[in-house]
């Protein structure tokens, strides 16, 4: 268990979080530039000292400020993975690697060298200065050199946010490889949706530098109460299904959720995956009666739970369908227009669906 | 040999490079202690003692060299210990040649390798103590070997200063030729006598060429440096 509870006082920013985040799996810190994301895993790896509070890994003490304990930057055996990378620009890849390594004090290192070097494919650079190396590489690199000093944690501060399009593909597998066959915590700091959506187990949403909503990602990226975190654009809802047929003639498959079923664009994965799916709520539609003659393929029945009218054109629509909630974004004029209500049955059409691949042909060993 | 220059000139040229080499060497840890606490830390006094380091540079030499006299003289508040207890005696003897070049290239040196540890990546130094290395760890491993080129091109300034100390040098050491007569004292006392000319325009060439060949060294090795940890 990792057990986080400061606050910390700045000029302008006061941040205020307390939270556990399990000691498996990916947590993510989410939220928007100046939520206080980065200031939390600074204060977890040291390099920023909290005003009170406790920090406590896996029963060690970091941090408590009632205590007066406040462990050294490299007592604290964190993995930090900057988002500049910061490779050594003296040393070599290999050097750079062995610098944590060589430094910890463990006598049996759980984490060797050639497995991180083949996990994260970097085998043929060890021999190279950091500054001949590409944006993804680096961030590689400094990765395996993070896992190499054995840490108790990893702390990731938005690891893809300086890469392109490209390269965050490129990097996203690895990404997924570690939280599957690491079996190491990690912190993972984001403001990118489909980012937290694709690696995060738990979701921790900050605003103001204070928690807006924690809990099991597929639970708290779909709150109503995130939706200033995420933006309208983005809202939406995170369904957990099962693949259950593939359409091979028109490339389609069927996904199963609780309360329904979804086709989507063939998925290259065997029946019975988990997968997510996601639903942005402005690709919602609703009908009075079931619609007839529309290319849409994703219909089903719904019933309304809740209608919150907001500022501007628009109103959030609450769906139930079978056991799953669902969220659609439309006009108030059409609220008025077809008196949607608490109570009412309701077809919605689905226009478009993400899927969030936990991709099992990545997965480690573990 | 001779055929360049006079034994007498020798001993002023090989005198120079002695007392440069050894004022700069000794004066190195100091200046990168001193380039640390101005660039590092904060303390009471801060601003007096940055003055005080860059002193030397402004004041006029003849000036820095009789207040090292009055000190490290033989009846000076250090001086006399020095001698009483450990029988130094810096006046008329090399040695007090190198401590005047020391003093004097000091500011130029704690300048150069200062300016170089605050372009150091401070981030670097973040992601090495998460690594695992200790404060002192991260500064042999990290800090030094980025702040080098400014270490070694801070250096070279220093040996190219020294080489042309003449004001405190002759103030508190005097022109003892053998001892304390380097190049520009050399060249000084050869305009004295009357048929130095011939020896003072050797030695002014010979001063010529060393000054430019630690400049073009000073710049040859940086660019090395450069190389080697990938800032081009």
């Amino acid at each position: 268990m990792i057990e986080i509870d400061i606050r910390l006082r700045r000029p302008g920013f006061t941040l205020e979080a307390a939270f556990t985040a399990p000691e498996a799996g990916v947590t993510a810190l989410f939220g928007r530039s100046g939520a206080g994301k980065t200031t939390i895993i600074q204060a977890v790896a040291g390099v920023v000292r909290p005003d009170a509070g406790r920090i406590v890994v896996k029963g060690e003490v970091y941090f408590d400020a009632a205590a007066r304990i406040d462990l050294s930057i490299e007592r604290r055996r964190v993995g930090y993975v900057f988002q500049d990378s910061r490779l050594f620009p003296h040393l070599s890849v290999e050097s750079n690697l062995r610098y944590g390594e060589r430094r910890s004090r463990l006598s049996h290192k759980p984490i060797g060298f050639a497995a991180v070097v083949d996990l994260l494919g970097i085998g043929h650079l060890l021999g190279r200065r950091p500054h001949t190396l590409s944006g993804g590489e680096r961030q590689r690199v400094a990765i395996g050199r993070a896992l190499l000093s054995q840490p108790r944690l990893l702390l990731m501060d938005e690891p893809l946010a300086a890469l392109d399009e490209a390269r965050k593909a490129e990097i996203l597998p690895y990404l997924e490889r570690l939280r599957d066959g690491m079996g190491l915590p990690i912190l993972y700091v984001s403001h990118a949706v489909d980012e937290v959506l694709r690696l995060a187990d738990v979701v921790v949403a900050l605003r103001d530098g204070r928690p807006l909503a924690i809990g099991p990602v597929a639970d708290v990226m779909s709150r109503p109460e995130i939706l200033p975190v995420i933006g309208r654009f983005d809202v939406g809802t995170l369904l957990e299904c099962v693949v259950s047929r593939h359409d091979g003639d028109y490339a389609l498959s069927t996904l199963t959720f609780a309360g329904g079923e979804l086709r989507v664009p063939q998925v290259a994965m065997p029946i019975g995956s988990a997968v997510r799916a996601r639903v942005r709520a402005r690709d919602v539609a609703l009908a009075l009666a079931r619609p007839e003659g529309v290319s849409v393929s994703n219909l089903l029945a719904a019933r309304i739970e809740a209608v919150r009218q907001q500022e501007g054109p628009y109103a959030d629509i609450e769906l139930v369908v079978g056991e799953t909630r669902l969220a659609a974004t439309v006009t108030r004029e059409s609220v008025d227009r077809l008196t949607l209500r608490p109570g009412l049955a309701v077809w919605a059409m689905v226009k478009s669906v993400a899927v969030e691949s936990r991709s099992p042909d990545f997965g480690g060993p573990g | 040999m001779d055929v360049l220059l006079t034994p007498d000139e020798w001993t002023a040229v090989y005198l120079s490079l002695k007392v440069a080499f050894w004022a700069t060497f000794w004066s190195l840890p100091f200046a990168i202690l001193t380039a640390w606490l101005l660039a590092r830390t904060r303390f009471p006094g801060k601003g007096l003692f940055d003055g005080l380091i860059y002193l030397p540079l402004v004041l006029p030499k003849v000036v820095v060299g009789y207040i090292l006299l009055l000190t490290l003289g033989a009846r000076g508040f250090i001086g006399q210990y020095l001698d009483a207890w450990f029988g130094i005696k810096l006046i008329f003897s090399t040695a007090g040649a190198t401590v005047a070049a020391a003093v004097v290239s000091f500011p130029l040196t704690v300048n150069a390798i200062r300016l170089a540890l605050e372009a150091v990546d401070r981030g670097l130094e973040t992601a090495a103590r998460t690594l695992g290395a200790s404060r002192l760890d991260v500064f042999i491993s990290i800090t030094l070997p980025l702040m080098l080129p400014g270490v070694l091109s801070g250096a070279l300034l220093a040996i190219a200063s020294a080489l042309g100390e003449f004001g405190a040098t002759i103030t508190f050491v005097s022109n003892v030729e053998g001892k304390t007569r380097t190049i520009p004292l050399a060249i000084y006392s050869a305009t004295h006598m009357p048929d130095g000319d011939a020896m003072a325009l050797r030695l002014t060439v010979v001063s010529i060429v060393l000054a430019f060949g630690s400049l073009l060294l000073a710049s040859l090795v940086d660019r090395r440096i450069r190389v080697l940890i990938g800032r081009t």
